[in-house]
């Protein structure tokens, strides 16, 4: 074979002498020449001018000739569409020849020619290719549907081949079946309503039953296909997830990983006590690990994912540290990976190992790598306590080797571990200062200046040192202008008399000298603050810093939710979602995790919905009244002075004895921080025998419609009756007139049907008009953005006062505020911009749909650490439990179960916030005694005292 | 779905450009040449995105195997494609090489054309794709239409590995059990990682459509069928000791995975010739074939002495063949000086590294070098990284410890039966990663 002959023709008029080959007599010739056409189109030369001479050649009989005439028309059919349908004639006849495999290639071909005459000719053939006797012809047609979809949805829908296609499903031949799947994944992509696909239990068997028979990619068509269906209850996602692990063993890693997909997916599903979940857990380790022995490509394709399924369940690999150790010839993408994963899967238990290597890696020869390393061995000081010490020397041998980028990463990671354990290791700042003239890159400087700043008082130069930044101020980047400026700062506070020179200069550069708006705001602050009030100063400068997270690079919790859903994919290895990298309408659907359902609550007891659902119509009005009465009350309360909503006064251990003896002491006895409910209903023996037949009667208070289904009715009331009863704290004022050149704000938050409102009154004090107003948020803790434009239609007169309500989402930029539910407001108008921040009730934020399952509620009170747990308590609240549930509701907080035990009354309660935590709660009712106490447990402690603050105001008010 | 497959040489020159998808451009070619192939710096990442369009690609010698899509692809099936496109290749014409892909490209186009439909793999088996698609030409003018009919349900069968009516005078199998036994241990002896990889590779000549039974000592069928069985504590005194963990195993497409999943069975139809029934994983009571104990001491800034003991640790009656130790030297080495009690020796300037090889050691034995090796000063502040000694060898064992137990054939229309099939088993243990550091 010496086919490579026809890459070398580069002579002029070649068109023209392979226009006379083309046209030649001798079948061999013309076989020679279409070659050289089709290598010259391979390299690039444009030899569409040969067009009709080619197509000439295409009735021929022989098959090879035929094939390449076929991929010349493929790539140039488009330009030449008239000259195309010269073609059409040999295609249909082809799709009648007696050979299988020409009626295919014709199929085929037809379906790449994106010329719209074409494929009004392609109908019939496809039609009755659909429908052949031979499974090859069958499985091209099918594909070839999803290649027309492409280019005339309309016809395709019109000539029905979508029902066509979906037959093909249930067609005996599994590599049929295979195609169809993908045909039909493909085009319902592009409608994302149309229910396609329309999985249901029989059409998902008949695809489990393909899977076991057709070929690797086949069953990677049918894993992705299933992993979109959302399994009706616990019980069908296990017999699917039984049916998908023998996947596991496939020696083609895509089949495996799609098939971890589906599980991952469908586990979300299962109770996490059930036996099987277990044994799930540990069968996916296995195949996990093999996929690090495949091609180094492939390897990085699973590190990838492997960094998601770690996030997201760390217990199936955290033994597996080991697998995870770099190799001296991995390539840098892999190693990259690896690196990120040990990381994560650090622990008390291996840190030793982990350290050991990532000193090792430190070593290394590509730059990247070596600097991952050194900043994984501060990341683990933070995150394992025990290892803090081990990993600080680690990081001074480092400094010790002087290599430059080293030594530069060692210092970025030390200023972390210093703020994690302040007054700890600072005896290394003299090894840390001796390389202070090292250090050339941004970050590591502005690392060192912060250290030296924040430790003044304990380095006796700290002047000096300082100083000798100072002298190249100008050509130092804004991350360390701004941290020299504080840093001098701060050693102005602490050793006032020597430094007032030094602050002075800085302050005069960082203001005078600079064009940096932020540099000169911070300058003007500082300078005013020390000239004013020292002491303010020293209070807000020295002020106490937040504590630094233990993960970091974490991806955002519904971000990694998508990811798991696209396992295997490119965006699975880009970790992004499809919408980021794909154009067009195709993947932007998001795709979400199922939520868990327990099959055993909706079979075996009486469906809780259908009973309320009964009886709904009849009761409903008599609670609507009620909530008008509250709506009242609410609105005469307007008037009334500002609730406060600062901290409540703590509650000593002391006074919480006192109250669990007075409430019977049913939960002290228990092992009082243990959880409470979770015990009871596990009916554990010791405490069986204790309490006799407390545990007996609980599960059953728990099944029963509690409230005389009124909890549940709320449910069925959705937005309607819901919203009117929910609480709004009284307007209070946000900007007062004075700070906002005459424009006063106040307001207040609100949710209505769903709906989070900022309400506002905008009340023009000054002389004159205002107009064009607009608004902004700051980044805040839970993403709240306006929704619209500030709807202020006409100019605002002097003295008038206007009342507006903007709708606000929840899909906004997040950034952790202080305290959490601060949000900081710019508003606009022809006059200034002006700046205020407010605190928003958390309560907004609970969405409708916060009811929890019962039987999940106990898995997820189980499930979270008890240090999670707060107790607060709640003085001076005069109302029954029930009116209690009843205030709870309206806002959201959702009574799930309430059980009485000697006098008191115990209400279990669930929220759910818009970004998707779930708050768990239990409040204790004592009758007869005004002071309540509220347990609240929740995986993110930190909106524990913002919920307590809201139960309070709803139930106070 | 893959949107286009093209294959460029190390020049960046396409060889190959098959589109399959209306969203790709020419362009996409170009980028990935300008983007990829002619970028300084070394690959950061087998997957580029380059103006919303993603490039997978793999290497093969000096040749650049691209796939491209601009939509949310299954990338793992994106690389096993690539693969498997390089291995059918292989499989029609050999090394891939710019040579043979110029020589062959009608073929690699019809090829493309086969098992790549709208971006969508297909049948990519070369058993089935050989009997229609031929270096010779087509087939397919003068085939029967049972020929023709045999062919297309063999390439959309459930066994598309194997074709009807295949025949062999003698009936045979060869199974090769070959591990690699990767190594990372730690300057005191410390063993990081270890862990074998195994395949079993079946060269299959039989008749007909036989079903095969394939056993091993796996631990977990060793212990079931112990407790099962009446002779519980003689099964478990004969063969308990000598049965192996398993960590994790995948198969061939062949193997009945759900068989496995229930019964821990590997029932299959073997497709014809040689083929890889199952690749493992093991990572407990590793036999390590050899320990490499490592001296580096340098002395002054010049000159660093390196002494490397090797002890092989198996039955003395094998023998370890093809050893060869790689003792990495500095970059600023100037020179030499090797003495070994065994084998040869040769310092590699190009490779940075002493090359120590010896051709066969028996087991329980024991060798050293010793070598004097001179620096040229340099005012390089960064230290040398000291890469691992790395050692590669084989040795006729499975240092899993794994042992085939059976392979059992019934063809229940042909006239033969298990016992006339000629079986021949062989076990070769190779180094994988075999590194010590330092």
């Amino acid at each position: 074979m010496t086919d490579s002959k026809y890459f070398t023709t580069t002579k002029k008029g070649e068109i023209f002498e392979l226009k006379a080959e083309l046209n030649s007599d001798k079948k061999e010739k013309k076989k020679e020449a279409v070659k050289k056409v089709i290598a010259s189109m391979t390299v690039g030369k444009d030899v569409s001018a040969l067009f009709p001479d080619v197509v000439n050649c295409m009735q021929t009989d022989n098959l090879e000739l035929k094939k390449l005439v076929y991929l010349y028309l493929m790539n140039y059919a488009k330009s030449q569409p008239d000259m195309a349908i010269m073609a059409v004639n040999t295609f249909v006849k082809d799709c009648e020849d007696p050979n299988p495999l020409i009626r295919a290639l014709a199929v085929r071909t037809m379906g790449c020619i994106r010329v719209d005459k074409i494929t009004e000719y392609l109908c019939e053939p496809l039609r009755k290719c659909l429908k052949d006797e031979d499974p090859y012809v069958r499985k091209t047609a099918a594909v070839c549907v999803a290649k027309l979809h492409d280019i005339n949805a309309q016809l395709v829908e019109d000539q029905g081949f979508l029902d066509t296609l979906k037959d093909l499903i249930s067609d005996s031949n599994p590599m049929v079946v295979a195609n169809a799947v993908a045909a039909l994944s493909e085009i319902a992509e592009s409608h994302p309503n149309s229910n396609l696909l329309d999985l249901n239990p029989q059409s998902i068997n008949k695809l489990l039953t393909a899977l076991n028979e057709c070929t690797e990619w086949g069953q990677i068509f049918i894993l992705d296909c299933l992993a979109n269906y959302a399994p009706r209850d616990d019980r069908e996602s296990q017999s699917i997830c039984e049916r998908v692990t023998p996947r596991l063993s496939h020696a083609n890693s895509a089949v495996v990983l799609s098939a971890v997909k589906v599980l991952m997916k469908f586990m979300e599903m299962l109770p996490k006590d059930l036996d099987y979940y277990g044994t799930l857990l540990k069968k996916l380790a296995p195949p996990l690990v093999t996929l690090l022995s495949a091609e180094p490509e492939l390897q990085y394709v699973a590190l990838r994912n492997i960094n998601l399924i770690v996030q997201k369940r760390p217990e199936i690999l955290k033994h597996e540290m080991k697998v995870f150790f770099v190799k001296y010839n991995d390539p840098i993408y892999v190693k990259l990976e690896k690196l990120d994963i040990m990381i994560r899967l650090a622990s008390q238990a291996n840190i030793a190992q982990v350290l050991a290597e990532l000193k090792e890696y430190a070593t290394e020869v590509d730059v990247d790598f070596v600097r991952k390393a050194v900043r994984a061995i501060g990341r683990c000081a933070i995150k394992v306590e025990q290892s803090a010490e081990r990993c600080v020397s680690t990081l001074l041998d480092l400094i010790q080797t002087k290599v430059n980028y080293v030594v530069q990463e060692a210092i970025v990671v030390i200023k972390d571990i210093f703020r994690k354990y302040p007054n700890k290791y600072e005896s290394v700042i003299a090894t840390l200062c001796e390389n202070l003239d090292s250090l050339d890159e941004p970050e590591a400087r502005a690392a060192m200046i912060w250290i030296v700043g924040e430790y003044a008082e304990r380095i006796d130069n700290a002047d000096e040192l300082l100083e000798s930044f100072l002298e190249g101020f100008h050509d130092e980047s804004t991350q360390v202008q701004l941290q020299l400026l504080t840093a001098i700062v701060k050693l102005f506070l602490k050793k006032p008399t020597e430094t007032q020179e030094l602050v002075q200069q800085v302050l005069s550069l960082a203001t005078q000298d600079s064009d940096n708006p932020d540099l000169r705001d911070r300058g003007y602050i500082y300078w005013r603050l020390l000239s004013t009030d020292p002491v303010a100063a020293k209070e807000v400068v020295l002020a106490e810093k937040p504590l630094i997270s233990e993960e970091t690079d974490l991806i955002e919790p519904t971000l990694l939710e998508e990811l798991i859903c696209h396992i295997g994919t490119l965006a699975s290895v880009y970790h992004k979602p499809p919408s980021a990298f794909v154009e067009g309408s195709r993947g932007v659907m998001h795709k979400r995790l199922p939520a868990r359902t327990g099959s055993g609550e909706s079979t075996e007891s009486p469906d809780v919905g259908t009973i309320a659902g009964g009886s709904g119509t009849e009761t409903a009005p008599s609670i609507i009244p009620s909530q008008g009465d509250l709506l009242g009350d609410l609105l005469n309360l307007d008037l009334a002075p500002p609730t406060t909503t600062g901290p409540p006064p703590p509650t000593s251990g002391m006074q919480m004895g006192g109250m669990d003896l007075l409430g019977g002491g049913l939960d002290s006895l228990m092992g009082d921080e243990s959880e409470p409910l979770g015990g009871d209903i596990g009916g554990s023996a010791a405490m069986g025998a204790g309490f006799g037949a407390v545990p007996a009667v609980m599960p059953a208070s728990l099944n029963a419609p509690m409230g005389g289904g009124l909890g549940d009715l709320f449910d069925l009331g959705g937005g309607v009756g819901m919203p009117l009863g929910a609480y709004i704290p009284p307007k209070t004022v946000w900007l007062p007139a004075m700070k906002a050149k005459g424009l006063e704000i106040s307001g207040t938050f609100a949710r209505r049907a769903g709906v989070i409102q900022m309400e506002l009154t905008l009340t023009n004090k000054a002389m004159s008009v205002m107009t064009d107003f607009a608004i902004q948020f700051n980044r805040n803790s839970f993403g709240l953005a306006p929704a619209g434009p500030l709807q202020v239609l006409s100019p605002l007169s002097p003295n008038q006062t206007i009342e507006v309500s903007l709708p606000l989402s929840t899909v906004g930029p997040v950034m952790k505020m202080e305290p959490l539910n601060n949000l900081q407001v710019a508003v606009k108008n022809n006059i200034d911009v002006f700046y205020f921040s407010c605190q928003y009730p958390i309560s907004m934020l609970f969405v409708e749909d916060g009811k929890m399952e019962r039987q999940v509620f106990l898995a997820t009170w189980k499930d979270i650490p008890n240090e999670n747990e707060s107790q607060f308590q709640i003085k001076d609240c005069h109302l029954n439990s029930d009116a209690a549930s009843n205030k709870l509701q309206a806002s959201n907080i959702f009574t799930i179960a309430k059980r009485t035990v000697e006098g008191q009354d115990m209400l279990y309660m669930s929220i759910k916030l818009s970004n998707g935590i779930w708050v768990l709660a239990e409040l204790r009712v004592q009758t007869g005694n005004p002071n309540y106490t509220i347990s609240v447990k929740c995986r993110a402690p930190e909106v524990s005292q913002c919920v307590f603050q809201c139960c309070e105001a709803v139930l106070k008010n | 779905m893959i949107g286009g497959l093209f294959i460029y040489n190390h020049k960046g020159e396409v060889l190959i450009s098959r589109v399959y998808r209306d969203d790709i451009g020419r362009h996409a070619v170009d980028a990935f040449r300008v983007n990829v192939i002619h970028a300084r710096q070394q690959v950061r990442s087998p997957v580029t995105n380059i103006a919303r369009t993603s490039f997978f690609h793999v290497k093969r010698s000096n040749i650049w195997l691209a796939a491209v899509t601009k939509q949310n692809v299954n990338a793992a099936m994106v690389f096993e494609f690539l693969y498997k496109m390089c291995d059918v290749m292989a499989a029609y014409f050999g090394k891939i090489s710019e040579e043979n892909i110029k020589n062959n490209f009608v073929l690699i186009y019809e090829l493309l054309d086969e098992i790549l439909d709208f971006g969508y793999p297909q049948n990519s088996e070369t058993g089935a794709l050989k009997t229609f698609i031929t270096q010779q030409g087509i087939k397919g003018q003068h085939q029967t239409k049972e020929e023709q009919s045999q062919i297309t349900s063999q390439v959309t069968g459930q066994i598309g590995w194997r074709r009807e009516g295949i025949k062999y005078r003698r009936n045979e199998l060869f199974l090769d059990v070959l591990e690699s036994v990767n190594l990372l241990m730690s300057p005191q002896g410390q063993v990081l990682s270890a862990h074998v990889s195994g395949r079993v590779v079946m060269k299959s000549y039989l008749s007909g459509m036989p079903e095969c039974k394939f056993g091993m000592n796996d631990k977990i069928v060793i212990d079931k069928a112990g407790k099962g069985g009446v002779t519980d504590d003689v099964a478990k005194s004969t063969t308990g000791k000598q049965s192996i963990a398993i960590d994790d195993c995948t198969f061939n497409q062949c193997v009945r995975l759900s068989k496995f999943d229930s019964e821990r069975s590997i029932s299959f139809i073997p497709p014809d010739g040689e083929y890889e029934l199952m690749r493992y994983r093991t990572t407990k009571d590793i036999i390590l074939p050899f320990r490499v104990i490592p001296l580096v001491r340098e002395v002054g800034r010049t000159k660093l002495e390196v002494k490397v003991v090797i002890k092989s640790n198996f039955k003395p009656s094998l023998l370890a063949q093809k050893i060869e130790v790689r003792i990495p030297t500095p970059l600023n080495t100037s020179g030499v000086q090797v003495i070994c009690m065994k084998g040869k020796a040769k310092y590699k300037a190009s490779e940075n590294a002493i090359v120590w090889k010896i051709k066969r050691m028996a087991g329980m034995k024991e060798s050293q070098i010793s070598a004097e090796i001179e620096l040229l000063p340099t005012n390089d502040k960064k230290k040398w990284a000291r890469p691992p000694i790395s050692m590669n060898f084989e040795v006729p064992f499975a240092p899993s410890g794994l042992k085939v137990r059976y392979l059992k054939v019934f063809e229940s229309k042909l006239n033969y039966s298990d016992h006339d099939v000629i079986k021949w088993v062989r076990y070769i243990g190779r180094s994988g990663i075999y590194e010590t550091r330092c």
